[in-house]
């Protein structure tokens, strides 16, 4: 595909400061709280807490799929809401790999998963097998998602159908998924879903220090997402996906094939968040149907929004403050955070259609500005420029939305 | 039982004209006389012989009095004073006199014994009393009772009771459960007959009986010996399958329809807001919500100051959800929604953002549990369309309703000045603003009438199911893939793709299941949409990028 072309960071990549951001999260989370949590005594100050890490891990795994989503979104312009859907088919296909692991450790001491036995069933189902092997299941992980991706995308994108159409014509397919893995028959555990997991390749889950490795692993798995989804975006295929986003038509006039383009970036999409699910359910412990409900894919859509739509860095922020609110809020004030995420759509598709982060790079890059026109006109000697190339015309057309 | 109820009714005869004569005394001082009312006195007995025997020639006078007399006795509800009057007491507790309805002097009653043996009688006789009621529905119950029980004497009685049936209903039932007795006989020439009675008649629920007479058992021995009668009763099942099949698919059909019109009553205001207005209203599903609480509210009102009427609350519900949504809707529409025409994705997000205050106001309202919102009397119950087919009054309800709101929606868009402005904004709001027209004003009407309509639906949701503040979630996802499927902006496809869908949901739910049909429908919407990607009935709109 064209747009897996030019994988290598460009210089332009760099020029937007929000890359320190990213790096410090990703280092803390990689590094800072796994070593924190496991090195010092736990009575001491700086020890990080087993919740903490857990939090962390799972937040950062809601940061990958707000990077997923914003690709997708905020660079090629598909809003898609169901990403959920993908994010729990990562998870499934991890969660399968997890119920093989317990074995005989179940509650009816049988090779088939607990819920097999409880209904009955006397053989793995065929789409079962391999998932006893760790690789398997994580490639399973993030081919389903990618597979489902492209072969809806396929024909959407081929029909041309754009904007809110594909919007609600994805929540449709959400919910029909939600509905067939609620069902017992499909074999995935119905509304209970996949849960009573012991160990992962031979660690057990309980241990501090698996948490804290699959904590670092969620760090080190951000810091590839971001990696990637930069490196497309700063390609030519990058602005073609942009361009596409403000003005199809024309790009398809300019005689560029939108709906491949279109497909990579959403199948792409896809598979990252496959990925932050498969990382996700070890953390959690559980995964079930519940993650395909419409309205958490449509809260994926508003950590984007928060963070800042169209900045890879924005979207990693919007997940991290909107879920750790939400984490903090439904046990501070459980009725409040209703109201304070309803609040949120409002407030920012009204008032801060940028997002958070372009509230503080507008402030920054004003004052950049200022001083850089000064230094200017003393010396050309300044560090921040003479690093850099000459910036190109214009990047990005802020575009009023 | 029965066969010795001919000998105690001739014996019973003699003895009560000699109770009769005895108490004759008393009885004439307060009655005029016919034979119900001789033969009443003799509840007054101290045994149950004479209680039965009397109840035997309670029932040979045929007296329009002796059926309630008897199930009274049945009941307990029967008192007789030692001077040989009777009286029925009545739900109050009131004793009235059997025979003239006067009220009781309060002298000393007692209540006549009434043992098993006089039970098993004054059932028989209450069914036999049944048979010749004027009352078609009493006489069907009674058929069918008999029909249960199942023996000879009950045959005879039915055969009398065929003689004078005009009833096609009452007749056919007997001639279904005559056929069931004979069944059992041990004549082959006969249960030939009775089956293909049966089979005349189209009975679907005795097909487990024929069903077991043509079924094998393990050493190959057929339950029924007689290889004619098995060609008989296998030619009749397939008869009895093929009807039952045909109506199968009719229940479904209606079901569907009725299934149809609540996806179109909770679609129509989102053709509107989304369809006419091009507003991803995510909020609409609320509106629905709103509307059901607003009928909570209303009963609610009627229950506390004007109970005599609760059962036309629903009435006043109406226009009070109606008025409610619309103020809703048109607030929303002034405070945030009109900052964001032409951002679809960000409407999107922020109405979904509305729905979830929304609920939360509710609840905070109203709390998390449902409410419960009770059919008024008149909504309740249902009328059995086929044999085993009902149709719940509730639900024929809601389809009269959905063909009023959608001719009212017909109308308002397609009869009044505000449908004609509105549609002259959606089509060009330049050369609409140009002729004069308050676009602005418009716009805030045109939603709040479909905020509305959606109240509407909420109404009609009412009746049909629990009312929780997320209502309207579940219907969000449905109702824009009606708008969608129908093609947007068409009202027309919205009528049709929410009847097509709900008969097909219908359809498919006895083959795969009600879970999986409705995946096979939501995929089939899909596919749909992709290859008609501007929906079944798409509106011509010139330019490349429609909609």
């Amino acid at each position: 595909m064209s747009g897996a072309r030019a994988a290598s960071t460009s210089p332009r990549a760099l020029r937007n400061g929000d890359v320190g951001l990213v790096i410090l999260v990703c280092v803390c989370v990689a590094v800072f709280v796994p070593l924190f949590n496991l090195i010092p005594d736990e009575k001491s100050t700086i020890h990080v807490p087993d919740f903490l890490v857990a939090l962390v891990g799972k937040l950062t795994c809601y940061a990958m799929v707000a990077v997923a989503m914003d690709f997708v979104w905020g660079y090629a312009g598909i809003l898609s809401l169901c990403h959920g859907l993908f994010f729990a088919l990562g998870g499934y296909a991890m969660g399968m790999y997890l119920m093989r692991c317990i074995g005989t450790q179940g509650m009816y001491r049988n090779n088939l998963p607990d819920f097999m036995v409880f209904l009955d069933w006397k053989e793995l189902p065929w789409y079962w097998r391999g998932f006893d092997h760790f690789s398997f299941a994580l490639a399973m992980a993030l081919f389903v998602p990618g597979f489902v991706a492209f072969a809806f995308g396929y024909f959407a994108f081929r029909s041309r159908i754009n904007g809110v159409y594909f919007s609600i014509v994805t929540q449709a397919v959400l919910f029909a998924a939600m509905l067939l893995f609620f069902r017992n028959a499909t074999g995935f555990g119905g509304n209970n879903g996949l849960t009573d997991f012991k160990t992962i390749v031979g660690y057990a889950l309980r241990e501090p220090s698996t948490r804290a490795t699959l904590c670092g692993l969620s760090g080190v798995a951000l810091a590839a997402t971001y990696a990637i989804c930069r490196a497309i975006i700063s390609s030519r295929a990058g602005r073609v996906l942009t361009a596409m986003r403000d003005a199809q038509a024309k790009v398809r006039f300019s005689g560029y094939n939108v709906t491949s383009y279109q497909l990579f970036a959403w199948t792409l999409s896809a598979v990252l968040c496959g990925m932050a699910g498969a990382l996700y359910v070890p953390q959690v412990g559980i995964i079930n149907p519940s993650e395909m409900q419409p309205s958490n894919s449509v809260e994926m859509a508003i950590w984007v929004a928060v963070g800042g739509r169209g900045t890879l860095a924005g979207a990693i922020l919007g997940a991290f403050l909107v879920n750790g609110a939400k984490s903090w809020l439904t046990v501070a004030f459980p009725t409040a955070w209703l109201y304070v995420l309803g609040a949120l759509f409002v407030v920012v598709t009204l008032l801060l259609p940028g997002g958070i982060l372009r509230v503080f790079a507008g402030l920054g890059e004003a004052r950049r500005l200022a001083i850089g026109a000064s230094e200017a006109r003393r010396s050309d000697s300044s560090r921040v420029s003479s690093s850099r190339p000459p910036p190109p015309v214009l990047v990005r057309k802020e575009r009023e939305p | 039982m029965t066969g010795s109820r001919s000998q105690v009714a001739s014996s019973g005869r003699l003895a009560c004209l000699a109770a009769a004569l005895l108490l004759v005394l008393p009885s004439l001082a307060h009655a005029a006389t016919g034979p119900f009312e001789l033969a009443l006195s003799g509840l007054s007995e101290p045994s149950p012989e004479a209680v039965t025997r009397a109840a035997e020639v309670i029932a040979k006078t045929e007296d329009a009095r002796a059926l309630g007399l008897l199930e009274a006795l049945l009941d307990g509800d029967v008192v007789a004073s030692e001077a040989g009057r009777v009286y029925l007491r009545d739900k109050a507790g009131a004793l009235h006199d059997a025979a003239t309805g006067a009220p009781s002097g309060g002298e000393a009653c007692h209540e006549p014994p009434v043992d098993n043996g006089v039970r098993r009688v004054l059932g028989a006789l209450i069914v036999q009393l049944q048979l010749r009621d004027p009352d078609s529905r009493v006489r069907l119950a009674a058929v069918e009772s008999l029909a249960k029980t199942g023996n000879a004497d009950d045959a005879s009685a039915l055969r009398a009771a065929a003689t004078r049936e005009r009833d096609h209903s009452v007749q056919r039932a007997i001639t279904v459960a005559l056929a069931e007795l004979d069944l059992a006989s041990d004549d082959p020439g006969r249960r030939i007959v009775a089956i293909n009675a049966i089979e005349a008649a189209g009975s679907t629920s005795l097909r487990s009986k024929l069903q077991a007479m043509v079924s094998q058992s393990d050493d190959g021995s057929h339950a029924e010996a007689d290889p004619g009668v098995r060609a008989a009763a296998e030619r009749a099942l397939r008869t009895l399958d093929r009807k039952q099949f045909l109506i199968d698919r009719a229940a479904d059909i209606l079901y569907g329809l009725s299934t149809g019109s609540i996806l179109l009553l909770t679609a129509l205001g989102l053709a509107i807001t989304f369809g006419q207005m091009g507003v991803i209203n995510m909020a609409h599903g609320e509106m629905l919500m709103l509307g059901a609480y607003a009928t909570y509210v209303t009963q609610l009102f009627f229950r506390a100051h004007a109970s005599q009427h609760t059962s036309l609350y629903i009435f006043v519900a109406i226009p009070v959800a109606l008025l409610t949504t619309m103020a809703v809707g048109a607030i929303l529409e002034r405070t945030v929604i009109r900052f964001l025409y032409g951002r679809p994705l960000e409407t999107l997000l922020a109405t979904w953002g509305l729905s979830l205050l929304l609920i939360q106001t509710v609840r905070s309202i109203f709390g998390a549990q449902n409410v419960a919102v009770e059919n008024p009397s008149w909504l309740s119950g249902g009328t059995e369309l086929f044999e085993g087919v009902v149709l719940p009054y509730n639900r024929i309800a809601v389809v009269g309703f959905t063909v009023i709101v959608v001719s009212f929606v017909a109308y308002v868009l397609r009869g009044t000045s505000l449908g004609l402005q509105a549609r002259a904004v959606m089509q060009n709001r330049p050369m609409a603003a140009c002729m004069g027209i308050p676009t602005s004003r418009i716009d805030t009407w045109t939603f709040a009438l479909g905020s509305g309509v959606g109240g509407l639906g909420g109404v009609a949701l009412s009746q049909l199911g629990n009312v929780g503040p997320e209502l309207g979630q579940s219907y969000i996802v449905d109702s824009f893939l009606v708008v969608v499927f129908g093609g947007v902006g068409k009202l027309v496809g919205t009528v049709f793709a929410a009847f097509s869908l709900g008969i097909m949901n219908k359809l498919l739910e006895p083959i795969a299941g009600a879970v999986l049909g409705k995946i096979v429908v939501l995929l089939t919407v899909v596919l749909v949409i992709q290859k008609r990607p501007q929906g079944l009935f798409a509106s011509r709109v010139r330019g490349m990028e429609a909609g």
